[in-house]
């Protein structure tokens, strides 16, 4: 089945306007893992009809490593000129499938001009299924495999959102293992804050390796998460570790897709 | 009368200087830049009473809640019979609220006692905890020297107040029992008086133990009072403060810097005048980011006098579990140590003295700033609302903005943003691609 991802500007070619706006960010658009995890989203969004537009070659980097880096002029140029896009889409909402832009657009553009109602990919697919339009019922993809979610940071800690992945993970019929520090305990991939572009500073141990064994103690045969990045991070922990035949690292929209055999 | 005078001058030296230091640590913390944390008096009232007064945030951690509880409740709870001892030492009196409350006088002691002997057996183990388990949080460099002598010292100061208390109230037991064979009816010391004391059989002794005990607990009292300004102990006072003016928002939302955004308008506002007077051309122009602890805010210094030196945030930190140099318990002590230093040298010298040295450079490292992934844990961990990252944060960016140093990856970055709107070497037109690709 191809995908139908429409812009902002057919959209508006075609004097129709989109419901939401999928924020896609630079991972999703050009890392080849995240762009499964893009294409995974956009599968559910076409099987749910949600009147979706992205804003292809007109959207640009959040803004988000350049602000944790420390440099405020290239956020706030990287913003405004965003925001200068998004209003003039007049855009109200906006689902991402990445937990650093949807922190920067939900918390950090408001000030500067742009206030749209932000949502995780994961919101919105809970959204999608407690008012019927996605069903999983009757799954058997993941039917007793035992799954284990790491939190991302921007995600939990940063807008507290815990809840929404872990119910997706529930209605699959799997069997959702906590690690020991998840939550709010929850122990960072090692990619926020701009370190996803650096070289760590020396230490003992890389911070992947040690969350990889976190994840590795549940003897979890799949590790999901909500970040392109922390799935980078996670992805070579596994790799690390020679595990990767017997583990997958999954974003939830692929093991939501999956399951609905999208 | 002499005793009477004694006291009043123990009492007037005590609070005097109490408040001298309280006083110039005000003005410390003023040194930091504005912020303001006036709104949302509800939400911060609530904060403040959760977090604070409810310790809702050491409960993550059940054991050492349970015997900082133990500490707490009777140090607040002791402060009732400081009201008498206050009393007592004014008027010459003994038990001055004794008769006026009549049994509820004998509860209240009772309480106490009781809250005194947990709070005993819980200073005991945070002693061997500290000194015998060697937990990794309580042994990291950064508490080498000053930092663990303050930690036993405020402990074997507690140990001293309870003994006082439990030698005042047991010698004054062990009186009643020796001269009229009755008992105030205090719970521990009625038995505890008897036990130690018994087998002295001179009423003069005894009161003599009692005078001991009383002068001693509020000797102490001052003491402990006067070494809160100097300690890592001051949180007791500062974390109710400390959270009434906590961060409400959401922890993933760094502060927008207000200068950037009136440059960034001019250069995106096409008809935006270049050479229209600044706002305030009094005002010199403030340096981008934090360099030293007067680039802070004053909502930073606060922290850095609130920070107790428990080590969670550290002890929760990626970067420092996988042993890199950064740990946040250090970024705290360093701006407090470097606050102390600034404000010490401006009250002597003047106000804009400049000693040559700075926060960033000659207390935190570079390499300790660039390690952290800015992921929180710290932030949650803390039991009293501390914020490490924005701190971190404020130090990269006077280093990425002020002098350009940064690891060369970020410049990269940094450049592949600016031009590409990406963190990598893409072209903007490819962005869409991944739409048509298998």
């Amino acid at each position: 089945m191809s995908l139908k991802v429409p812009t902002m500007a057919e959209m508006l070619a075609n004097g129709e306007t989109a419901d939401v706006l999928f924020w896609v960010g630079c991972a999703g658009s050009f890392d080849d893992r995240a762009k499964k995890i893009t294409k995974a989203v956009v599968k559910i969004l076409n099987h749910c009809n949600v009147k979706f537009a992205v804003l292809g070659t007109e959207e640009s980097c959040s803004g988000d490593p350049a602000k944790r880096a420390g440099n405020e002029f290239t956020f706030q140029m990287q913003a405004m000129m965003n925001i200068h896009v998004l209003n003039g889409y007049e855009v109200k909402k906006i689902v991402t499938a990445c937990p650093h832009c949807f922190n920067t657009l939900k918390n950090e553009y408001p000030e500067l001009g742009g206030n749209y109602e932000v949502v995780h990919h994961t919101q919105l697919i809970q959204d999608l299924i407690n008012t019927g339009k996605l069903s999983l019922e009757g799954n058997q993809t993941f039917k007793g495999k035992k799954i284990t979610f790491h939190d991302p940071c921007y995600l939990g800690r940063a807008n507290d959102v815990y809840e929404a992945p872990r119910t997706l993970i529930e209605k699959l019929d799997a069997e959702l293992v906590e690690m020991k520090r998840c939550k709010t305990n929850g122990l960072c991939c090692g990619a926020g804050g701009a370190q996803m572009f650096k070289e760590a500073e020396k230490g003992n141990k890389e911070i992947n390796i040690e969350r990889t064994e976190d994840a590795l103690e549940t003897n979890s045969s799949i590790i999901a998460t909500g970040c392109p990045f922390c799935n980078t991070m996670m992805t070579d922990g596994i790799k690390h570790a020679e595990k990767e035949k017997e583990i997958q690292v999954l974003d939830v929209a692929e093991l939501i897709a999956n399951a609905a055999e999208l | 009368m002499i005793q009477i005078s004694a006291f009043a001058l123990l009492l007037i030296g005590g609070v005097g200087f109490f408040s001298w230091n309280v006083y110039k640590i005000r003005q410390n913390i003023l040194l930091g830049r504005k912020l303001d944390r006036t709104d949302n008096a509800a939400d911060r009232w609530k904060t403040m009473f959760l977090v604070a007064l409810g310790q809702k945030k050491m409960f993550t951690r059940p054991i050492p809640a349970l015997l900082h509880l133990c500490l707490y409740v009777a140090f607040v709870i002791t402060q009732i019979e400081l009201i008498e001892i206050v009393a007592d030492g004014l008027s010459g009196g003994h038990r001055s609220l004794k008769d006026s409350l009549g049994g509820f006088y004998t509860f209240m002691i009772s309480f106490i006692e009781i809250l005194s002997v947990l709070a005993f057996f819980a200073t005991v183990a945070f002693l061997a905890r500290r000194n015998m388990l060697k937990l990794p949080r309580f042994t990291m460099s950064e508490l080498k020297g000053w930092p663990t002598k303050d930690a036993n010292l405020i402990l074997i100061f507690e140990i001293i107040l309870l003994v006082c208390i439990f030698t005042m109230n047991g010698a004054d037991e062990a009186a009643q029992l020796l001269h009229s064979n009755s008992s105030y009816g205090f719970t521990v010391s009625q038995f505890l008086g008897p036990l130690f004391f018994g087998g002295i059989k001179s009423t003069e002794t005894l009161h003599l133990l009692e005078q001991i005990g009383w002068w001693g607990h509020i000797t102490m009292v001052f003491v402990f009072l006067n070494y809160l300004p100097y300690s890592k102990h001051f949180h007791i006072l500062l974390a109710f403060p400390n959270t009434y003016y906590s961060n409400l928002e959401k922890k993933g939302k760094f502060s927008n810097m207000e200068s950037v955004t009136n440059e960034v308008k001019l250069m995106l506002d096409p008809s935006a005048d270049p050479f229209a007077a600044p706002a305030n051309p009094d005002e010199a122009p403030q340096r981008f980011g934090a360099k030293d602890v007067t680039d802070l805010t004053w909502k930073n210094l606060l922290d850095a006098y609130t920070c107790t030196e428990c080590g969670r945030c550290t002890s929760s930190c990626p970067a420092n579990i996988t042993g890199k140099k950064l740990s946040p318990r250090k970024i705290m002590m360093d701006t407090r140590d470097r606050l102390m230093e600034v404000g010490d040298s401006q009250r002597k010298h003047a106000k804009d003295y400049q000693d040559g040295k700075s926060l960033l450079g000659d207390y935190i490292s570079e390499e300790e700033i660039w390690a952290c992934t800015s992921c929180n844990a710290c932030v949650q961990e803390c039991p009293v609302n501390i914020d490490p990252l924005s701190i971190i944060v404020d130090l990269r960016r006077y280093l990425v903005m002020e002098e350009s140093k940064m690891p060369t990856e970020l410049t990269g970055m940094l450049t592949n943003i600016e031009n590409n709107g990406a963190p990598w070497q893409f072209s903007p037109n490819d962005r869409l691609n991944w739409a048509n690709e298998d």
